[in-house]
């Protein structure tokens, strides 16, 4: 490291008090900054959470759907249309609907059913419990052992409830990737048998995921969809389009996004404040610094080092003290739903190197008009 | 003929404008010779702090010139000056302005760390200058811990750890009781002045008269005397 970055670091480090208030300011506003856009993130990624457990590459459906909560059913010849356009490997139904469960001790529980292709069970999840075969034996749903798996008072293979007046039995658990948003459990059975227990409308057909023979394919299938008046997404696009809802169309991400600009504020003044404090104290060694014989660029570069390494130290604890607080907070709160992502910690360093900038512009400018004269009249 | 280290002609310097104008220095011409040490002395606002910070290429004179190693430096661009100050001048300031934060030798190693010279070996240099001092035994202690005389040992190690060509002191012995005062300029007079460094002092203590080769009083922003000779002249 050159001696002079060496100076800038002993004059930061060794005033420890203020150093620490320095870290400390960065360290919170960090923190606040990653937990609320990483809060964000979960919500956003649960609310996609059925596109991505069922892992299909294209999906069809109704132009107007918003979120794939909010299916809006189509007839069935639109699958018998979908199979025959050009380029489709295989397509099969998709039913998602909600229901009403009764428990063994009477109590009613909101869950959301799942029915998938009865012979080729595209989109089922990796079971933990149980066999997928027994999923075609009577009455059998597959329960999936999520953050609200204990809302069905944690049933096991055998377990029966009514969904419909239905008697419904256990017969496998599977894990699911990623957990709903909306906190209900999610049952999976077979398409055929979810129609048959849930009531319907006149169409059915929730979702058709379809299979391209290649994925230069796709084009071309999501133009010959369009056709039939009909929209195929990729699982990219289709969770593109739910964020976007999410974002725009509701509250949270206004409310999100006006919560992360507070914190990034917050740690701006903090941050801000204290280093250009740090400076205005420190202002008569800067002079003498000067009258010795340093050149701007010599105190600008000493200015920015000591903001830059107190910026980058905060969001490294920031971050880390984040990522500990949703550990273990996941662990006491399941249906916690916070992830922090590459693109977080990205527009959370942006944030910082611009808490560093601004910071560090006023103490530059203060510095720089400073007049080593004055330091000779003391 | 002793050779000029600063020729000054016909300075003047005056701050503010219209009704509000304060005329600092008025017609100022001086030389500095290596060799000498050269006392400015005067009352309170007679103008020698501000002589001395345009001598030093600190504040910029209203006319008149400032002439080092043959160059004006009042022609020198912001950056050409401050490398002026670093290679030619040594500064101790009459509150010494110290780093506390800092060691002692990280102090007086300064200069040469803005000479961009390696930590290690500023650090290394500078306890030579703390041992000609006589404070290599307190180099790693901050200098809060010191007394005054030896802050200001400290501030004339610093100044002088670049070996200047020329060495400006601003009221050395303002915050010193009378007899570390004497000793320090004494010092600075045996230890530090040398036939290819000038040194000049700005004070109003009566007690280090003795010490000057040339004392310049300055009043009302004027020399309006000049007593001795060039050391190196005898």
């Amino acid at each position: 490291m050159a001696s002079i970055f060496t100076l800038a670091f002993k004059l930061l480090v060794n005033d420890r008090a203020k150093f620490a208030a320095l870290i400390v300011g960065l360290t919170f506003s960090v923190f606040l900054m990653v937990q609320m856009i990483s809060m964000f993130s979960g919500i956003l990624l649960r609310a996609s959470s059925t596109v991505l457990n069922t892992g299909a590459a294209l999906w069809v459906m109704d132009p107007a759907v918003n979120t794939v909560a909010n299916s809006i059913p189509m007839p069935d010849y639109v699958l018998d249309a979908v199979r025959s356009v050009d380029g489709v490997k295989y397509a099969v139904p998709f039913y998602s609907a909600g229901a009403l469960v009764k428990l063994a001790d009477g109590t009613y529980q909101s869950v959301n059913v799942i029915g998938l292709d009865d012979t080729s069970l595209v989109g089922r999840l990796p079971l933990v419990a149980g066999r997928i075969e027994d999923i075609y034996s009577d009455n059998a749903f597959i329960v999936v052992r999520d953050a609200e798996y204990d809302k069905l008072q944690r049933p096991r293979i055998g377990t029966t409830f009514e969904i419909n007046d239905h008697r419904s039995v256990v017969v496998a658990l599977a894990a699911a990737p990623v957990s709903g948003l909306f906190g209900i459990p999610t049952l999976y059975t077979t398409y055929s048998r979810a129609l048959e227990y849930i009531p319907n409308p006149r169409f059915t057909l929730s979702y058709i995921l379809v299979e391209p023979k290649s994925d230069n394919r796709i084009p071309q299938i999501q133009s010959q969809v369009a056709r039939l008046g009909y929209r195929a997404l990729t699982a990219k696009e289709f969770v593109h389009q739910i964020t976007n809802f999410y974002v725009y169309q509701t509250g949270v991400g206004t409310n999100i996004l006006i919560m992360t600009v507070i914190s990034f504020l917050v740690g701006l003044s903090i941050s801000g404040q204290t280093f250009y404090t740090f400076i205005l104290e420190n202002l008569e060694r800067f002079g003498a610094l000067k009258a010795i014989g340093a050149k701007a660029r010599d105190l600008i570069q000493v200015i920015l080092f000591q903001a830059l390494l107190t910026s980058l130290t905060g969001y490294g604890l920031g971050v880390g003290l984040c990522a500990v607080l949703i550990a273990l907070a996941k662990v006491r709160l399941p249906d916690y739903s916070s992830t922090i992502t590459y693109t977080n910690l990205i527009l959370a360093f942006v944030m910082v190197l611009v808490i560093a900038a601004v910071s560090s512009y006023a103490g530059i400018r203060k510095v720089i008009q400073l007049e080593p004269f004055d330091i000779f009249r003391g | 003929m002793p050779k000029p280290a600063v020729q000054a002609r016909d300075l003047v310097k005056w701050f503010g404008e219209g009704p509000t104008r304060t005329d600092a220095i008025r017609g100022v011409s001086l030389e500095a010779y290596f060799g000498e040490m050269l006392y400015i002395v005067g009352p309170s606002g007679s103008g020698k702090t501000t002589l001395l910070s345009i001598l030093s290429g600190i504040l910029r004179p209203s006319g008149g010139t400032v002439v080092v190693q043959g160059r004006d430096i009042w022609r020198l661009h912001d950056d050409e000056l401050a490398e002026f100050r670093l290679r030619t001048l040594g500064f101790v300031f009459q509150d010494y302005h110290l780093f506390p934060r800092l060691t002692t030798a990280e102090n007086v190693a300064i200069p040469l760390i803005l000479r961009r010279r390696p930590w290690a070996e500023a650090l290394h240099v500078a306890l030579g200058f703390l041992e000609i001092v006589g404070l290599e035994s307190r180099a790693d202690l901050p200098p809060i811990k010191l007394s005054g005389g030896e802050q200001q040992r400290v501030a004339i190690a610093r100044a002088i750890v670049a070996e200047p060509e020329i060495l400006i002191l601003d009221e050395p012995t303002a915050s010193l009781d009378g007899e570390t005062g004497k000793r320090i300029v004494e010092f600075l007079r045996t230890k530090i002045l040398s036939a290819a460094r000038c040194i000049v002092v700005v004070t109003h203590d009566a007690r280090i008269a003795q010490f000057a080769d040339r004392t310049i009083t300055m009043e009302d922003g004027r020399i309006t005397g000049i007593v001795g000779r060039p050391a190196s002249a005898e």
